[in-house]
């Protein structure tokens, strides 16, 4: 698709139709939306409906008694989710939260407005869970469900990333990210979901990552890494998988093992690893830590993340660490430990190069990377030439999830410090909490909605252009690999000139280990500042 | 719509006054029996309403993080934007409550060409929000006189602050004024801010139609009608010694202030109005952030179908070996 120019799209009209947005029918925009589900995709984890479809056709193929499955599916939810019922209730429509959403600001769709995002469904909720809304209706906020609200909320349930901004600037705390999934949920019952989450999905259940990698293709890659690392340290660095006894499993995101620039953060866990000594291995079974049922269904979430305990109750190790991933740590970090606790086949992480006890995770025993290595640092355990990010000019991109879900914030600032000598924040409405997505999260890193997701990175863009053109900024660290997998073309189209790259990328760079050569390259094969004739 | 709807249903209110008391002679029930249903029609509904929501488990702890999580000591962690403990809750609840702290982060955006897109601290809504609930507040306590015989010394002490900018008799309240003007921003801002227009229903203006007009009536009775006070402080000490009497000569303005207010509370608890207490329940709000420290029980927590590493390794046994991996059956 040909995209316009950065001036073009961003000359956003903040207009409203002449019709009030009950009357105003849905318009499908290409570039917007992603492609629907494939039928073998919903088959392959035995969700409803599993047929072809597509979303530029008139007829949907829904079930026949599509409109009873969505109410029934409707009260039953607001029976479960305090959060949702709550959040169905409560709204004043003040609009604190209007421009606060990235694809507000970047699109100018008035139903990106989280407050009418939300509407959206409170309509149907007033309609058929209300008594008011039941005997008033229109007067009352409450609409009819048809087929057409029904394409409606699934179209704008796959324009919200969860992010969750909104939800700081609500003076009642309402989550949008809470609706965004509940709405998820309800039209999946119907079928309803896109290509782009539910392939992940099944390749997931199946395969234990998103990706679909086998085996056997885990080990070849992570020995291209292995080779890779050699060429740059002269260090043979080796990394176990599936082996019982260990004292720490570690999991990550498996975009990792495809991804470029995931490839080299990936490289950087492995040196760290090699050079502490730690007693660690992966699995292939459980092969991601990132789920993509998350954005399907709570149940399809839990389902794909049992693999992880199981895989740590098998092979016997002490406590789990994790790798830099964003979704991956909302559902670890806020669902993992009700899901499945009491996790009491594992024991309280402590740090074996450290002895520090991770107070913070001692119930679901699963540590951060950046709390492991932030902690490693603090205690003089590595050896660290920061001389050797000297071209990297970095700022730090917050991602949402360890941002409004965990509060992460001084941990991989601490060890970005550590090993990079220039580093400069962002202004601070778009840092920390105040964090702008992306533009391309909660499984929305497709293709077909290039448009979205580049009108949706306009506020952290713009951003990334501020620092890059006030203190020369070159590089956009950040831990999250949806960010790494999709931010590169959108800062590449925002903010020329500026690199992505994971935290632990820096630190294997600035890890100067036992017995390595002289590096003369980066782990990207560039030379190091200073060897650039060598 | 939703603003003349809202409108004319206010209205509608004002005119069923005056055809029941003024034309129906109906003071009874106006002065009793409808102010007597309309309240207990609010306590029930607000019980009712907590109670539902009560009754709905939280199944996930799902906090708003809004500042450093705490890990390690070396670290400072925000204890009230992102509470660890009872007590930063506690905090964070107060302050939400009491001083609205959410809507006091709020910063407008602004796209230019360039495209350049800038941020500015925007607190008018909070100010607006915060004038109109506290002198809500202030009206509601100094109208507490009505029900106390003697008049408690704090409601005086209340009066005597809020007439301190005395101008002429009767003493002005501070609070009438400030409580007017806001009641005005709050619905002018729906009218003029193009978002805000869009998203306003007729539930958004139905209560600050509703809530002006008492404020107008209040005014009207208080500074121009000059209202029998002490006829009407009669009825409201016979309504809480339950033996209602309804005093002859009270003004009609009084009445269709009552009205109004026992429309307010009638409506209150089917309305968005409730967020006064649905506030206190939110869990993006009222929960720690002590995910990973405890668990949290989900109380319809059930059990899901899984792919075990049995099945796994069973699809993948020769791919395993082949790599090298150590499978469990040979």
């Amino acid at each position: 698709m040909a995209v316009q120019k950065p001036e073009e799209l961003s000359k956003v009209v903040y207009t409203f139709p002449s019709t009030p947005w009950m009357d105003t029918p849905v318009e499908i925009k290409k570039g917007i939306f992603c492609w629907g589900n494939k039928e073998k995709s919903l088959k392959a984890v035995g969700f409803p409906n599993p047929r072809q479809w597509s979303v530029t056709d008139e007829d949907w193929k829904l079930p026949d008694n599509w409109k009873e499955i969505f109410i029934e599916g409707l009260r039953e939810r607001v029976d479960k989710y305090r959060s949702f019922r709550l959040f169905l209730d409560i709204c004043v429509r003040c609009g604190a939260c209007a421009d606060k959403c990235h694809f507000y600001i970047g699109g100018g769709d008035p139903k990106n407005m989280p407050v009418l995002r939300a509407e959206l469904l409170r309509s149907i909720y007033r309609k058929y869970c209300t008594t008011s809304g039941k005997i008033m209706g229109k007067v009352a906020g409450a609409r009819e469900l048809t087929t057409s609200v029904i394409k409606e909320l699934w179209y704008y349930a796959y324009q919200c990333t969860e992010c969750r901004r909104c939800s700081l600037f609500c003076p009642y705390g309402i989550d949008t990210a809470e609706i965004t999934i509940l709405i998820r949920e309800l039209v999946n019952l119907l079928g309803l979901n896109i290509e782009w989450i539910a392939g992940p999905v099944a390749n997931c259940w199946k395969t234990g990552n998103h990706m679909g990698l086998l085996p056997h293709t885990i080990i070849d890659i992570v020995s291209e890494f292995k080779e890779a690392i050699y060429q740059v340290t002269g260090l043979k660095v080796d990394l176990s998988y599936n082996r019982k006894g260990a004292e720490i499993l570690f999991v990550h995101p498996s975009g990792e093992y495809f991804d470029p620039n995931g490839n080299v953060t990936f490289m950087g866990y492995m040196m760290l690893f090699h050079e502490i000594g730690l007693d660690v291995t992966l699995s292939t079974y459980s092969s991601e830590g990132g789920n993509f049922g998350f954005f399907t269904s709570n149940e399809m979430a839990k389902r794909l993340h049992s693999k992880i305990y199981a895989e740590a109750k098998r092979l016997k190790v002490k406590w789990i660490l994790g790798g830099e991933c964003g979704h991956m740590w909302r559902v670890w970090h806020q669902y993992h430990n009700t899901w499945f606790g009491p996790v009491d086949y594992l024991e309280e992480p402590v740090s074996p190069i450290t002895g520090t006890k991770f107070e913070n995770a001692k119930s679901n025993k699963i540590v951060h990377i950046t709390e492991f290595t932030a902690d490693l640092i603090r205690h003089g355990k590595l050896n660290l030439d920061p001389k050797r990010n000297d071209k990297y000019v970095v700022t730090f991109h917050d991602s949402c999830n360890t941002s409004r879900a965990m509060g992460l914030f001084e941990e991989p600032r601490y060890i970005i410090k550590n090993v990079c000598n220039n580093f400069y924040e962002m202004p601070p409405q778009t840092i920390r909490e105040n964090t702008f997505c992306c533009g391309s999260g909660s499984g929305l890193n497709a293709s077909e909605n290039m448009e979205l997701r580049l009108r949706g990175a306009l506020p952290r863009g713009n951003a990334v252009r501020h620092v890059r053109d006030k203190f020369g900024v070159n590089t956009l660290a950040n831990i999250c690999q949806i960010d790494r997998a999709t931010l590169q073309t959108l800062v590449d189209y925002w903010a020329k000139g500026v690199a992505v790259r994971g935290v632990h990328e820096l630190v294997g760079n600035a890890l100067v280990m036992k017995g390595e050569k002289e590096r003369t390259t980066d782990l990207r094969g560039d030379p190091l500042p200073g060897k650039e004739g060598e | 719509m939703g603003i003349l709807f809202s409108f004319f249903a206010v209205v509608a209110l004002i005119v069923v006054v005056f055809v029941g008391v003024q034309g129906a002679n109906l003071h009874y029930l106006f002065g009793v029996i409808i102010p007597f249903a309309a309240f207990i029609t609010f306590i029930v509904g607000i019980v009712y309403r907590v109670f539902r929501w009560g009754k709905v488990p939280v199944p996930f702890r799902i906090p708003t993080t809004g500042g450093q999580q705490t890990s390690f000591p070396w670290i400072k962690a925000s204890r009230i934007d992102n509470p660890s403990s009872a007590l930063g809750v506690a905090v964070r609840m107060a302050l939400e409550v009491l001083l609205f702290r959410s809507l006091f982060r709020n910063m407008r955006s602004e796209l230019r060409d360039g495209p350049k897109l800038s941020y500015a601290s925007s607190k008018w809504l909070w100010l607006g929000g915060i004038a109109f609930h506290y002198t809500f507040l202030i009206i509601l306590i100094r109208h507490m006189r009505l029900f106390f015989e003697p008049v408690p010394g704090i409601i005086k002490i209340a009066e005597s602050l809020d007439g301190f900018f005395q101008v002429g008799a009767p003493v002005v309240y501070v609070t009438d004024v400030v409580f007017l003007g806001a009641v005005t921003f709050l619905f002018l801002r729906r009218v003029v801010i193009p978002q805000l227009r869009y998203i306003s229903l007729a539930a958004d203006y139905f209560p600050l139609f509703l809530i002006g007009g008492i404020g107008v009536t209040g005014v009207l009775m208080r500074y121009f009608f000059k209202t029998d006070v002490v006829g009407i402080k009669e009825l409201t000490m016979g309504w809480i010694t339950f033996s209602p009497v309804v005093p002859q000569g009270i003004h009609i303005i009084f009445y269709v202030h009552l009205f109004l207010v026992s429309s307010l509370l009638a409506y209150f608890p089917m309305s968005k109005l409730m967020h006064m207490a649905g506030v206190f329940l939110s869990p993006t709000r009222n929960l720690a952030n002590t995910n990973r420290a405890e668990l949290h029980v989900n109380p319809w927590n059930y059990p899901v179908k899984v792919h075990t590493y049995e099945e796994y390794e069973d699809d993948y046994r020769e791919f395993m070996k082949s790599a090298g991996l150590p499978v469990e059956k040979e």
